[in-house]
């Protein structure tokens, strides 16, 4: 692009690194957007936002007065993950459930007792009503009470000597979050977010800044080409990130109490591979957005809502639709989220990581250069 | 001696959502040895001449070579030889003076050694010394736009390209920029100074004058005022008949131009009307400026007198006063943005604030309408206390913002009716004021067009309309006519001049030393307090000397500062 000599091109990006520097540490809001913005998300859903269920409240319809009825109900009453409690008629646990006062409400029937003791007519049964319209805490309602039911009916069985020990039984155990805890999974995935905030959204802010201020035009009218100009910007927020990343690993392990399974090189590897699309993201933006508002809202639609909602953080991305699937894979959280998961939570699996870690290489690779191409020494 | 360092060859510009080319067919040279000024309004296309020249902007047809180089091709050659200070000075304000220097050394590859004695030599150059180690973003005004042109000068550039860089710093650093400027003339350098202020051009040794992407003039200023020696006249009207004089003048066919200057009339005749012509009774003879000739170079003012006058109620005649300051104070924590104002406007006046920006008259003037409350001191509108009747007080002015502050998505006709509805207006007498609203201000062909497609004249039209549906007795202007053509600048005060007929009482900030002149009372306000108060002719008689026979507005500006501040060295 330029004819100027190489050495000089070291010298620019080193001055220009240096001045970005500089104004990091003098900008108080970039202390915010790296130490208290990182925190205070770690501390949302590492504590705020559970997918576990603990105490959820349920209702108990008895439609009769049967030591079995009182036996099964009593079972839930003691159940540690339900706060439950009894109502006198479906049509008032209702009322409760349309309320939002329950999750979901189990009917013990008026022949259940009779279909228990006499098996001719049926396996008894009780019915389970929750609130479809949030689905996740209904099945965990539905999940957890079928728990519930299995072990009164095990008990009740060997109780009355009915029938011997079941032939089989299943003891589900969860390798990598042996309690099934979602906050192991969800500090992991947390970790990406703020990542993408430091990488895309603040690299993307820096440079409309510049574009407002009116240096970027004073600085392009020097022998820089716009290759340094990206160069310069990468490095300091590189390294920036990635003191963030530690300070968010620490926190993850010692105060999230997430096991860490893998190796440092391992979680160097895979954040730097990381911030190669997020900061060419940040970048690639900043080439289309001149002022700091539309910086930030293309930062967030395209960076942070995707590493939130398609990069299998909070939702499954198995259980998407193709199409949507399909839209995950040019989203680098998705590797970024699932390479941290096994580092932490697995270890060092690298055939995990290595796709991961050349996948996210290449979106970089492709941001990077759209960035390069896009971003021309020209006002318009 | 006039080798040409840079050429602009037949040079076209456009820009998307633009009607027309921001540069239409430009052919033009810069010239080694000389300071060539890039003049003209806002929207003239004189930044986009200076992005050209840098290769930071690229023609659509046509060519731009700087100092051998194509500036289409071969950006860098031209980037690695120019130096350049963009608007607004393009200084990091969270790095000090010395480090925004270091910066624009690398980029720029200045070695060790090269860079010390660039240092020193551009550090006594501005003064700026003493302040190394200070932020960009604390210096004032002047001090950033002296570091601003020692980072263009790091490596002594054979064409230094300024966009701008007087816009709104006080009469004394601007007086104290162009000395230094004019410094760096020497036989193998070109200095490219781009302004909407007209007087500077006649500071230049070329101007090429541009108006809407046309280039109307090139050569030395002297070549263009040339035109119109001998038409130019002043004229000395009783002060209480100065704008009847000035309406009739306006309609006179032998004149071109006619313009308040202090209590005297400036006028420009045709260039085929005789001289002896009856109107120019009592008129003495005054030196062309660059100014009349841009507006006889436009075909002439036509302004005409205003229609506005007949659709406005006669307020009556009074001594009290419309708008009245007493010791109004403003502090923001420590700083004072304004200190101790005081002034009074009565019914029929037009009062100037004239100050460079950041002195405190925007703060003065909020205060004012009621959306600044003061720190100390009052401020009266109509008779209400703003501070105890704001709503009352603000019912009975008329307020036209600095920036375009009607809705860019909404017709004219609904902006109109949108304040009309604000101030209460109603029924028939609501239609009725929107439409001769329309009519004076020929909007209303343009009834259906939404306001951000306008062009700058007509906003400002729309502005001053919706500041007078309610018929106010106050009005108050924030900088009415910053970077208009001086034709438009014309037609605007000739509404204002109608208005000041019918007693409305007119208080305006402006940082342009003419368009104080247009004013009957002035008040100077620098560093937040005001530093003189009286009608120009006054101000102007009261610096008059030996040294300074026949002294400007800045002229005046700057001694009656210097005495102030003198006076307070010695308090």
């Amino acid at each position: 692009m330029n004819a100027a000599r190489p050495h000089g091109a070291f010298s620019r990006i080193a001055a220009l690194a240096r001045k970005e520097s500089k104004q990091i540490w003098r900008d108080p809001s970039s202390a915010v957007i790296v130490l208290f913005l990182p925190l205070f998300l770690l501390f949302l859903f590492g504590y705020g936002i559970s997918l576990d269920a603990a105490s959820v409240r349920i209702g108990i319809v008895i439609e009769e007065r049967e030591p079995d009825a009182e036996s099964l109900a009593n079972a839930y009453l003691t159940a540690p993950d339900f706060a439950a409690r009894i109502y006198e008629s479906q049509a008032l646990a209702e009322v409760a459930l349309q309320a939002n006062r329950l999750r979901g409400f189990l009917v013990i029937p008026s022949d259940f007792s009779q279909r228990l003791r006499a098996r001719g007519s049926g396996p008894a049964q009780i019915y389970i009503i929750t609130d479809g319209s949030q689905p996740n805490t209904a099945e965990i309602v539905a999940n957890y009470s079928q728990g519930v039911l299995g072990a009164w009916t095990t008990q009740f069985a060997r109780d009355q000597g009915l029938s011997a020990e079941p032939a089989l039984t299943i003891e589900p155990r969860f390798w990598f979050n042996e309690d099934l805890r979602t906050r192991y999974n969800l500090v992991p995935g947390s970790i990406a977010l703020v990542m993408t905030i430091i990488g895309t959204l603040l690299t993307a802010l820096v440079m409309a800044r510049e574009w407002e201020r009116g240096t970027l035009e004073a600085v392009f009218a020097t022998p820089v080409t716009s290759l340094e100009l990206l160069a310069s910007k990468l490095i300091p927020y590189f390294l920036l990130a990635l003191a963030t990343m530690a300070a968010c690993v620490l926190a993850a392990v010692f105060l999230f109490g997430v096991p860490f399974r893998g190796s440092f090189l391992a979680i160097l590897a895979l954040t730097a591979a990381f911030l190669a699309p997020a900061l060419g993201q940040g970048l690639l933006i900043s080439s289309a957005a001149k002022n700091q508002f539309v910086a930030s809202q293309l930062a967030l639609f395209s960076g942070f809502l995707p590493a939130m909602l398609l990069s299998g953080f909070m939702f499954e991305i198995d259980s998407m639709p193709a199409p949507i699937q399909a839209i995950t894979t040019i989203v680098p959280a998705r590797y970024f989220v699932s390479g941290l998961q096994t580092v932490f939570l697995a270890g060092d699996v690298w055939s995990v990581l290595l796709p991961a870690i050349a996948k996210m290489l290449g979106l970089g690779a492709v941001m990077l250069f759209f960035a390069w191409r896009l971003t021309p020494k020209r006002i318009a | 001696m006039t080798a040409p360092l840079a050429r602009l060859m037949d040079v076209t510009k456009s820009f998307a959502g633009l009607e027309r080319p921001a540069l239409d067919s430009i052919t033009a040279t810069i010239n080694a040895g000389r300071l060539t000024g890039i003049v003209g309004p806002d929207g003239a296309g004189k930044t986009t001449m200076i992005r050209l020249l840098t290769g930071l902007v690229q023609p659509d047809s046509g060519a731009v070579e700087v100092l051998g180089a194509d500036a289409k091709t071969n950006p860098g050659a031209v980037q690695a030889a120019i130096g350049y200070m963009p608007q607004r000075f393009g200084l990091y304000e969270d790095l000090s003076v010395q480090e925004n220097l270091d910066l624009y050394a690398d980029l720029q590859g200045l070695s060790e050694t090269e860079r010390q004695a660039s240092f020193d030599r551009l550090l006594d150059f501005t003064d700026l010394k003493p302040f190394r180690e200070r932020l960009a973003g604390k210096l004032s005004g002047g001090m950033k736009q002296k570091l601003g042109l020692a980072c263009a000068l790091l490596r002594r550039p054979r064409l230094l390209l300024l966009d701008e860089p007087s816009v709104g710093v006080d009469p004394v650093s601007r007086r104290e920029l162009w000395a230094m400027v004019r410094a760096l003339v020497d036989p193998e350098t070109a200095i490219v100074w781009s302004t909407s202020y007209l007087d500077e051009a006649e500071r230049c040794d070329e101007t090429l004058l541009l108006t809407h992407g046309q280039l109307l003039y090139t050569g030395p200023p002297a070549g263009l005022t040339e035109r119109v020696r001998g038409r130019i006249f002043r004229l000395h009207p009783a002060a209480a008949e100065k704008r009847s004089v000035l309406q009739a003048l306006e309609s006179d066919p032998a004149i071109a131009d006619a313009v308040l200057q202090g209590d005297s009339i400036r006028v420009m005749t045709r260039p085929d009307a005789s001289p002896q012509t009856r109107v120019l009774q009592g008129a003495s003879p005054a030196a062309p400026r660059f100014e009349d000739a841009f507006v006889d170079r436009l075909g002439g003012s036509h302004a005409g007198p205003s229609p506005l006058g007949e659709a406005m109620r006669t307020i009556a005649a009074s001594d009290a006063p419309v708008i009245e300051a007493r010791g109004l104070t403003k502090r923001f924590g420590d700083f004072v943005a304004a200190q101790d104002i005081t002034f009074q406007v009565r019914p029929g006046e037009v009062f100037g604030l004239l100050g460079p920006n950041g002195a405190g008259k925007s703060t003065t003037f909020k205060m004012l309408c009621g959306l600044l409350t003061p720190s100390g001191g009052e401020g009266h509108v109509a008779g209400f206390d703003l501070r105890r009747a704001a709503p009352m007080a603000r019912s009975r002015l008329g307020y036209m913002a600095q920036k375009f502050s009607l809705y860019s998505e909404l017709s004219v006709r609904q902006n109109l009716e949108f304040f009309a509805g604000i101030y209460g207006l109603k029924g028939a007498h609501r239609r009725s004021r929107i439409d001769t609203m329309l009519d004076v201000f020929e909007l209303g062909a343009l009834a259906h067009r939404n306001a951000g497609t306008l062009s700058l004249g007509f906003k400002q039209r729309l502005a001053l309309a919706s500041a007078l549906l309610h018929e106010p007795e106050a009005l108050f202007l924030d900088e009415p006519t910053s970077g208009v053509d001086p034709l438009a600048r014309r037609e605007f005060w000739s509404h204002i001049n109608a208005l000041v007929k019918k007693n409305v009482a007119v208080l305006v900030t402006t940082h342009f030393m003419e368009e104080a002149e247009y004013c009957d009372r002035i008040s100077l306000i620098y560093r937040a307090r005001l530093v003189a108060e009286g009608s120009p002719d006054a101000l102007k008689a009261q610096v008059r000397g030996a040294d300074l026979p026949d002294p400007t507005m800045e002229d005046a500006f700057i001694r009656l500062i210097e005495r102030n501040d003198a006076q307070r060295d010695a308090a």
